[in-house]
């Protein structure tokens, strides 16, 4: 078993935090697929399509009948250790700051032959099971985990690279007027968080929730996503110990364009959904890539929840669902942005959530709780993308299939005028 | 040209005094709270453009957006849906002879810290009036509760059944139009209107009748304090927006100090 991570001392100030480095990023572009498959937490391979056989390492070709219909299948985990060794340096300065490293060669009972990371409670020669994760570079690589579960097997060094565990971590939750707002301080504080604080604004303006956030133990920060002073503040305050920023700042309104009449809600809907999450990442993101390295408490993932609008429009709540295009859009310019210094974004999609605004449309609805456990399954998975609720994963299904089919079966029209 | 030629003379030694009576345009100062489903006041924001520097070498400068009532801030006529047929009733059409004109004070801390909803009533108006004589036709009324000195969340003093702050009562407004002729109303809270306003009869009675008779109103004025009772001139000149229905803007008043 793994020794339980403890909460890392006070920093030794005289001493120089370890600088970002990352784990080599090239990849063919074959092999991204174990990456995308990664990015949701999945662990998936080629499979032929004409012989069924499985194909490792990624590849144009069959390895067996020289097919290139080679799509990326789920991949069964069970396996055996049959060699391994621990490097002990390396040319490469993410290695070398890391080492001993353990690899090794695992026979899957699939078939192909693995080379793999190996968690250090794997015991030599044994049954491995064998899972997928992102490195610090986004890349998907694979690692062999003892069959069963291990007391704190999340702890091992090599899983804090993987993951985004905020356990220990500190964690800044932007808006505690939203209504998930109490639920996801909890599951946090449930998570092993050191600290939570949580975004306030207006404080002239009461509002209930307040009172379950000072139980949970919170500790409140003036915070407008749409006040850039407010946010580059708050940042010269706590940025420099801002570990995992979680994004749950959300305007939502019914409605598209003609509905409203005006576009009021619309730039309220831009300002916080997109420039929020814009002046948040031109306060916060320099100050936490740079400290991607910085030991057991490293700043490690910016979490945005997102509609599911965000992929194709859901014209009941148009206007808002192009602000969630947009937002989703600038998550994908923040990942090429924090790629070099290794800083996670991990963007959680749901349906319509139990909440005020989509209070309207019928269930099935994602609530608070289940959105809370999503995003902080998300984070000690170290994944990507996140899809919280059946109606999310509907769409995302639907969206991969055919978009143009998805987008036309959104948007039916009344019968009459 | 003496009286304006006197008047700079008292300014230039002190006689006479400018008190500055505007809050500072704070992106966290509190605006008025609609129902959510309503189109909402616009908090006063502020981006950089340039602060000396790549994107503008020797200057500094911002973007700023808000509502047009927002922070301290003047009410037309037009505003009000009782007002909205008020010839020149928009900012941009009032004559700026009206920008420019005496003030009373009205002293209400008394009653207003005794009563978070205290209504200005026509006693207090006689009250006044025995006192420092009969209002003069085209005065700016204040009404001071010393409500610019709360901060925060007592400002609004929001609860469960809405805001709580003082205003005027409706018989009140009605008699300072119909008999006094005023030309405007103001108060150191979010609005015209008491905190309960809105379950009057009619809802808002100060914006109710006094944009409707053609009245202009001020709100979140600081250091009413500073004002005497009577003798002193208000400056008050909205922005000049086409068609607008309000506008931030300094409010000043000339006191004499002697």
């Amino acid at each position: 078993m793994t020794d339980p991570l403890l909460a890392p001392p006070k920093k030794n100030p005289q001493q120089r935090s370890t600088s970002p480095t990352r784990p080599p990023e090239m990849r063919s572009r074959a092999a991204l697929g174990l990456t995308a498959a990664a990015a949701e937490g999945r662990l998936a391979l080629q499979c032929c399509s004409e012989c069924a056989t499985w194909q490792y390492p990624p590849r144009d070709a069959c390895v067996a009948c020289l097919s290139n219909d080679l799509p990326w299948v789920d991949f069964p985990p069970q396996g055996q250790l049959l060699a391994e060794t621990t490097v002990q340096t390396s040319p490469r300065l993410y290695y070398r700051e890391r080492v001993p490293w353990r690899i090794g060669t695992v026979k899957t009972d699939a078939g192909p032959m693995i080379i793999v990371h190996i968690h250090p409670d794997v015991t030599p020669q044994s049954a491995i099971h064998l899972t997928a994760h992102l490195d610090r570079a986004g890349q998907g690589v694979l690692v062999a985990m003892p069959p069963q579960e291990t007391p704190n097997a999340m702890d091992a060094p090599l899983m804090r690279e993987l993951t985004a565990d905020p356990k220990h971590r500190r964690v800044l939750l932007t808006d505690a007027r939203a209504e998930n707002a109490p639920a996801m301080a909890k599951a946090l504080k449930d998570a092993g968080a050191a600290i939570i604080f949580i975004g306030e604004s207006e404080s002239w303006r009461p509002y209930t929730a307040r009172a379950a956030l000072q139980e949970i133990g919170v500790e409140f920060m003036p915070l407008d996503v749409t006040d850039t002073l407010s946010v580059q503040t708050l940042a010269g305050e706590i940025g420099g110990k801002t570990d995992i920023l979680i994004n749950n700042a959300q305007f939502v309104r019914p409605g598209g364009a003609l509905a409203r009449g005006d576009v009021g809600f619309a730039q309220n809907e831009m300002d916080v959904n997109y420039f929020g999450m814009m002046r948040l990442a031109q306060a916060f993101g320099p100050g936490m890539c740079k400290r991607t390295a910085d030991e057991a408490n490293s700043a490690v993932a910016w979490v945005n929840l997102l509609h599911i609008g965000a992929l194709a429009n859901t014209p009941e709540y148009g206007a808002f669902a192009a602000s969630q295009s947009a937002a989703h859009s600038l998550s994908q310019s923040l990942r090429s942005e924090f790629r070099t210094a290794g800083l996670r974004v991990m963007n959680v999609f749901s349906g319509p959530t139990e909440s005020d605004w989509f209070a309207s449309l019928p269930p099935p609805k994602v609530l608070p709780q289940s959105l809370a456990r999503d995003v902080i399954k998300g984070l000690q998975a170290g994944v990507e993308d996140v899809w919280s609720g059946d109606i999310a994963k509907d769409v995302r299904d639907r969206f991969r299939r055919d978009p143009k089919v998805l987008e036309r079966e959104l948007t039916f029209g009344g019968d009459g005028p | 040209m003496t009286t304006l030629t006197d008047l700079a003379a008292s300014l230039a030694s002190g006689t006479i005094r400018v008190v500055d009576l505007t809050h500072t345009l704070d992106p966290d100062f509190p605006v008025i709270i609609l129902p959510p489903e309503f189109g909402q006041c616009a908090r006063f924001r502020m981006e950089e453009v340039s602060a000396y520097d790549h994107r503008g070498p020797a200057w500094k400068w911002h973007n700023i957006s808000m509502s047009e009532h927002t922070g301290t801030h003047f009410d037309a006529p037009s505003h009000w849906v009782s007002g909205r047929d008020v010839p020149f009733g928009s900012v941009d059409a009032i004559s700026p002879k009206n920008f420019v004109g005496p003030v009373v004070v009205i002293d209400c801390v008394a009653q207003s810290n005794a009563n978070e909803d205290y209504e200005m009533v026509i006693d207090d108006i006689t009250a006044w009036e025995k006192q420092h004589g009969t209002i003069p036709n085209g005065s700016w009324i204040m009404m001071r509760t010393d409500w610019s000195k709360r901060q925060g969340a007592a400002y609004l003093n929001m609860r469960e059944d809405g805001p709580h702050s003082p205003g005027p009562a409706p018989e009140a407004i009605k008699f300072l139009i119909d008999e006094r002729d005023i030309l405007g109303f103001g108060t150191e809270t979010v609005g015209t209107d008491s905190g309960q306003g809105s379950h009057a009869v009619p809802p808002y009675p100060a914006h109710y009748y006094l944009h409707g008779a053609g009245k202009f109103g001020l709100q979140c004025l600081s250091g009413l304090d500073q004002l005497p009772a009577t003798g002193a001139i208000l400056i008050a000149a909205p922005l000049k927006i086409k068609d607008g229905t309000g506008s931030p803007l300094r409010v000043l008043a000339m006191v004499d100090n002697t």
